[in-house]
């Protein structure tokens, strides 16, 4: 189970990372496990706004389908466009090339108030 | 398969579980005055008794009546083959299983049933049917606005006016902006749904032929809408997409549809079909089941259903729609229909369809006082203005076993001399003669 150390995570199992000016957010190696073969995903458009715990989109797999939850408030910049033809990249790379969307004007206070790698592999295995 | 799930011993169990001695005890806590009572029901009947009964009844339809009356639903010739297709038990149960994919051959046939509605139609996806054309356009409505977002609705005064009581009723607790646009001359006003276009426009709707049975091309609207992301929703008669251009043709976006002109009998209330296809880009969005060809585990043709994520089985408050079923067997029937015509023949009947309505209103047209609209091309169903009510002819002519249409009135304000008539491939020169005849003695008498 991977929990990159230069993320931070939410309790619903996104992961959000800062790039520059922009911050890059995606699912968990955990959650993309748990849902198995992804088919589908939708996602929010460019200029859209977002609240931090508010809808950020669906994915679903095989197995069911799930909302996804946006790990902080912004606008979103860009979506992950690659997804639409190949959603198994959020199963063979969920915090590299399986990126969901990347946010502008976040808050950092926001941040802060995630799990780093540690709290989250915690809360994954006091959740099991 | 049994839909009574359990048996009396059942029963018995379960109701000493619940410690009460039959199913009145366990009903007790609910108040008297929401409990039905005593039913006054009369007494059984035997077989040949209910016969009669039923008979009875039955003929209190005016089923013998020479019919021009259309409006969206229409007096087609049926096959008795779709009779016996529809009625083999292996189909007859109009509800799918709740483990649909072992119902293979129900699955087969609603995929070649979609597979026909998108050559007709010439879209890429059509779902599985609904309910009838009007609450497939309301689905429509719904998806379109769930599609982009926005809350505003364009509709022109051309589509049936019951589709559009429909769609009003379906929304009434959504919080739409809906425009109707009226009709120039029995066509689309473009420039007036042009200038009624906005931000928050959702998606215009049109049909084609429209109520008044006029035939139009909607691609520039369609391109005007596109330019500013809107969706464009087309209700059209099945059987003129046979020779029409099509939705798919001119780029609309979601296409329904009243599909009982398809092989199923005209009814009071239906059962009916309706009709939905889509672009490949919105089948998330469409509403109801949708059969998809795959393979097995061992490489083999299978049928299940698909994308079900859109479903409120799945995600209850997520659903594209409330819908969770269709209509099954009235989709076989039209499925039935469909391949006994095959494309030349429903082509055929359309054909025939256009060349005696153009025969009636010809011979309506000679008529003194009569007055057929053709400022626009129609298909099978056309406009007549009458120098009197046109109630009163129909009034008249019910007598004489005519339905000569549809009286506009009904519908339109200040239209009360307008009467609506279809005519379709069943009606002979013989009757359409008659009709002209019936009309010409009510008005020179």
């Amino acid at each position: 189970m991977s929990i990159p150390d230069n993320c931070s995570y939410t309790k619903t199992h996104e992961w959000v990372r800062i790039d520059g000016d922009l911050a890059v957010a995606g699912i968990t190696d955990h959650a993309q496990e748990s849902l198995g073969d992804i088919t589908y995903v939708e996602l929010p458009s460019s200029g859209q706004r977002v609240e931090q715990g508010g809808e950020l989109g669906v994915i679903e797999s095989v197995k069911a389908a799930s909302d996804l939850y946006a790990p902080l408030s912004g606008e979103v910049a860009e979506a992950n466009a690659a997804l639409a033809d190949q959603p198994e990249l959020v199963n063979e790379s969920p915090y590299e090339r399986g990126w969901l969307v990347k946010l502008r004007d976040v808050s950092g206070d926001e941040l802060a108030s995630l799990m780093d790698a540690e709290a989250y592999g915690a809360f994954l295995e006091s959740e099991a | 398969m049994s839909y009574i799930s359990n048996t009396a011993a059942q029963r018995e169990a379960m109701l000493k579980v619940c410690g009460k001695d039959s199913i009145e005890a366990l009903f007790e806590g609910i108040p008297p005055s929401l409990r039905c009572g005593e039913l006054d029901l009369p007494h059984a009947r035997s077989e040949m008794e209910l016969r009669g009964f039923l008979r009875d009844i039955a003929a209190r339809n005016y089923s013998h009546l020479t019919n021009f009356m259309g409006g969206g639903f229409y007096d087609h010739f049926i096959p008795a083959a779709v009779d016996a297709i529809a009625s083999r038990s292996e189909f007859y149960t109009a509800y799918t299983p709740y483990q649909p994919e072992l119902s293979q051959g129900t699955l087969q046939a609603i995929y070649e049933y979609q597979t026909q509605i998108c050559r007709l139609t010439d879209m890429e996806v059509a779902n599985a049917s609904l309910y009838d054309g009007g609450s497939a356009l309301c689905e429509a409505c719904q998806m379109a606005l769930n599609a982009t977002g926005r809350t505003r609705i364009v509709m022109d005064s051309g589509i049936n006016p019951v589709y559009r009581t429909m769609v009003y009723t379906y929304t009434a607790n959504l919080s739409i902006d809906f425009k109707e646009v009226a009709v120039v001359h029995g066509q689309s006003d473009r420039q007036h749904i042009v200038d009624e276009l906005n931000g928050e426009t959702a998606a215009v709707i049109l049909q084609n032929p429209n109520f008044f049975g006029v035939i139009d091309d909607h691609s520039d609207i369609v391109s005007r809408c596109h330019e500013r992301g809107i969706l464009v929703i087309q209700s059209v008669y099945p059987v003129a997409m046979a020779v029409l251009k099509t939705p798919g043709e001119i780029g609309v976006d979601i296409v329904t549809g009243e599909g009982q002109s398809l092989g199923i009998p005209l009814a009071f209330g239906g059962p009916y079909l309706g009709f939905m296809a889509t672009t490949r880009k919105l089948v998330r969005k469409m509403p109801g089941r949708l059969v998809g060809r795959t393979v097995d585990r061992n490489g083999d043709e299978a049928f299940v259903l698909t994308l079900q994520a859109r479903e409120q089985h799945i995600r209850r408050e997520k659903a594209t729609s409330n819908i969770c079923t269709n209509e099954a067997l009235c989709a076989l029937r039209a499925h039935a229909y469909l391949s006994l015509l095959g494309k030349h023949g429903l082509k055929e009947v359309a054909r025939l369809c256009r060349a005696k309505a153009a025969y009636a209103a010809e011979r309506l047209d000679a008529i003194r006082g009569v007055e057929v609209m053709r400022s626009n091309p129609t298909f099978n169903e056309f406009t007549v203005r009458l120098p009197i009510p046109a109630g009163d002819l129909i009034g008249i002519l019910i007598e004489q076993d005519i339905a000569p249409g549809l009286p506009l009135g009904r519908f339109y304000k200040g239209m009360g001399d307008y009467l609506l008539v279809a005519v379709t491939e069943k009606r002979t020169k013989y009757e359409i003669g008659m009709l002209a005849e019936a009309v010409e003695a009510v008005l020179c008498r």
